[in-house]
């Protein structure tokens, strides 16, 4: 007997199909081409002689008796396939329907709508979340007592203190930058001295803030929501709300001062090092000593540039911590939605923040501070 | 079906195991045969080393010493081709369903199929996932929704089909029931035994619960003490003297169980 599949018609009766071999997923092939070549009506199907049934092989005979108008036909196989024979066949009876996946134009409409709807959502969240923060902030602010200090402190040396030397260095690096830039196009007017101006206009009005406020958006609000996130898919935060304490109070309003102190904090540490930055490019490419640098600082920049420049960071830091927290609180269960949560929470920060910068450029200059 | 592996009846061979984690000895010079065609309940208190046990048959974990054979072939060989036999023969059902989440049902069915049976036709793929999602008693439409969107019997059913893609001839289930309410659980232990008469596995089930125990096994391995202390049916199991097993067999959980398989069988 060989084992490849095969069906010929029986001895005895030339209307039944005898079919032998092996009926398995490793000659599914061979038997789908049998099924082809099947003739369309006969008065039974003997399986007796197959030597290896799998419910692939199973599912193909009774296939098989489906073409051949064996709709209801019991199959003979061996007693020892018998009872797997019955079973497949009879979750064979309906035939599974494929529902056919749209790809097209539609497809893309609804998508698009689901975005749209998604993004709405999304705003009107974070403006009920914001809502919802600066209320308990309130009620904090009249019972002081609830202010979690030590929360506050300890989120104030990750966000704060652990970024200062990130912050120092890409800062000095892109004040250099500027200085290099600025030197190139200087240069052709014989004006490199004007470096200076542009430099410290620069960082203090937007380079500083926007890029320690980018900085802390990828170190930062990525954290708030994977830590809050892990939280809230280990059913912490459920705990929380039980145990009768305030998940805005306990969690968002020590992360959300600690950022709003430490950001003001950091611009000026990057604006210190984006100058110092101006300052040794100066010095050692365009033969503008340190104290040069110094002098025309104080006499063409005014300080209102800084002021400029600093007053963004407390916005900016809302912002992060807002975003941050609020994707965390809205994970799902999975540790696949604390990812998917935590590079929607940076997306968010980094346009917000820059989209509210140029917002704020054009405010100023109107003002014409 | 699996007589062209091996014509011999035993299904897995552990001899001599011996796993340590680190100072702490969990296995020392375990044995352990399953025979072909059998559902065996592996028990045993927590840490006794039921899932390393079931990891070292699975080569998932290499044991500090000991010989173990699944269908007749070392499960430890370098030999590729006697990995992919051994591999394609033996389907898994971790504890939370371990389903790829990033994929349908239907396409969880159809990962190995794909990767073992790359040639085969999609239309035959289609209705081989849909055979497979019938059997393990789901309905049709659980073949186009994400884990994330089922509950944990649904998983663990999900889980089932697609342990049972490539039609092995071993299954591993580590603990099916566990998480299940009483009458999901009942269900399930009726869908093993169901799946287990009928496609003729051999299953190998680590489990806690007595009611599976009693229901579905037909032999029971206790762990203790490092070793296999006694691999038999369970009416021998439960008179075996020693502590574990007698509180195990014989607390009131045990006698629960008891008392409903004797109400069952009059």
């Amino acid at each position: 007997m060989s084992t490849d599949p095969n069906i010929g018609p029986h001895r005895d009766d030339p209307d039944i199909i005898n079919a032998t071999g092996e009926w398995s997923l490793q000659t599914a092939q061979a038997c789908i081409a049998l099924l082809e070549k099947a003739p369309a009506h006969v008065k039974d199907i003997d399986g007796r002689e197959i030597i290896r049934l799998d419910s692939t092989g199973a599912m193909l005979l009774s296939q098989l008796a489906t073409r051949t108008g064996l709709a209801l036909k019991e199959i003979d196989v061996r007693p020892e396939h018998q009872a797997l024979m019955n079973a497949v066949r009879q979750l064979c009876e309906t035939p599974p329907v494929k529902r056919v996946k749209d790809y097209g134009f539609r497809k893309m409409l609804e998508r698009l709508g689901f975005a749209m709807e998604d993004y709405a959502k999304e705003t009107l969240a974070l403006v009920g979340f914001s809502g919802l923060t600066l209320q308990t902030t309130i009620k904090t602010f009249f019972q002081p007592r609830r202010f979690r200090a030590t929360s506050t402190f300890h989120h104030m040396e990750q966000v704060g203190v652990d970024a200062v030397p990130l912050v120092l260095l890409l800062s000095f690096m892109v004040g250099s930058v500027i200085a290099f830039l600025g030197s190139t196009v200087l240069k052709e007017f014989g004006a490199e001295v004007y470096v200076v101006e542009l430099v410290g206009i620069a960082f203090l009005r937007e380079f500083a803030v926007l890029l320690t406020a980018i900085l802390l958006a990828g170190r930062t609000a990525s954290a708030f929501t994977a830590q809050i996130g892990a939280m809230q898919s280990g059913e912490e935060i459920d705990a929380i709300r039980t145990l009768g304490l305030n998940p805005i109070e306990l969690l968002v309003l020590p992360r959300l001062f600690a950022l709003v102190l430490m950001l003001p904090l950091l611009t000026f540490l990057a604006m210190m090092a984006g100058l110092a930055g101006g300052m040794a490019v100066c010095a050692a490419s365009l033969g503008i000593s340190p104290e040069l640098f110094t002098v025309r600082l104080h006499e063409s920049i005014s300080v209102t540039h800084f002021w400029v420049g600093i007053s963004k960071a407390p916005i900016f830091a809302v912002v992060i911590a807002l975003i941050g927290c609020l994707e965390g609180f809205q994970v799902q269960g999975t540790a696949e939605s604390v990812g998917e949560r935590t590079t929607s929470s940076v997306v968010q920060t980094i346009s917000l923040v820059i989209l509210l910068d140029a917002l704020a450029a054009l405010f100023f200059m109107e003002m014409d501070w | 079906m699996n007589a062209i592996l091996n014509p011999a009846d035993i299904a897995i061979s552990v001899r001599g195991l011996r796993n340590t984690f680190g100072e702490q000895v969990v296995h020392d010079n375990l044995d352990l045969d399953v025979r072909r065609g059998e559902i065996i309940g592996v028990v045993g208190g927590s840490g006794t080393g039921k899932s390393v046990l079931m990891r070292s048959i699975l080569a998932l974990r290499r044991p500090q010493g000991g010989h173990i054979e699944v269908l007749g072939l070392d499960v430890y060989s370098e030999d590729s081709k006697a990995r992919i036999k051994i591999e394609t023969n033996t389907g898994v059902l971790y504890q939370n369903g371990a389903l790829f989440s990033s994929l349908t049902v239907e396409e969880n069915v159809a990962v190995p199929l794909k990767e073992h049976y790359g040639a085969l036709p999609d239309k035959l793929v289609h209705e081989l996932c849909m055979l497979k999602i019938r059997l393990s008693g789901l309905p049709d439409n659980a073949a186009e929704k994400f884990p994330s969107q089922l509950s944990g019997g649904m998983r663990k059913r999900a889980g089932i089909a697609r342990a049972l893609a490539l039609d092995p001839a071993l299954v591993f289930l580590d603990e099916p029931t566990a998480g299940l309410d009483p009458i999901g659980a009942a269900a399930f232990d009726q869908l093993i035994l169901t799946l287990q008469r009928a496609l003729g596995l051999t299953v190998f089930l680590i489990t806690h619960d007595l009611d599976t125990l009693y229901t579905i096994c037909d032999r029971v391995a206790v762990i203790a003490d490092k070793k296999v202390l006694i691999n038999a049916p369970i009416h021998e199991v439960e008179k075996f003297d020693h502590p574990w097993v007698q509180e195990y067999f014989h607390g009131p959980r045990g006698r629960a169980a008891q008392g409903a398989q004797h109400l069952l069988e009059k």
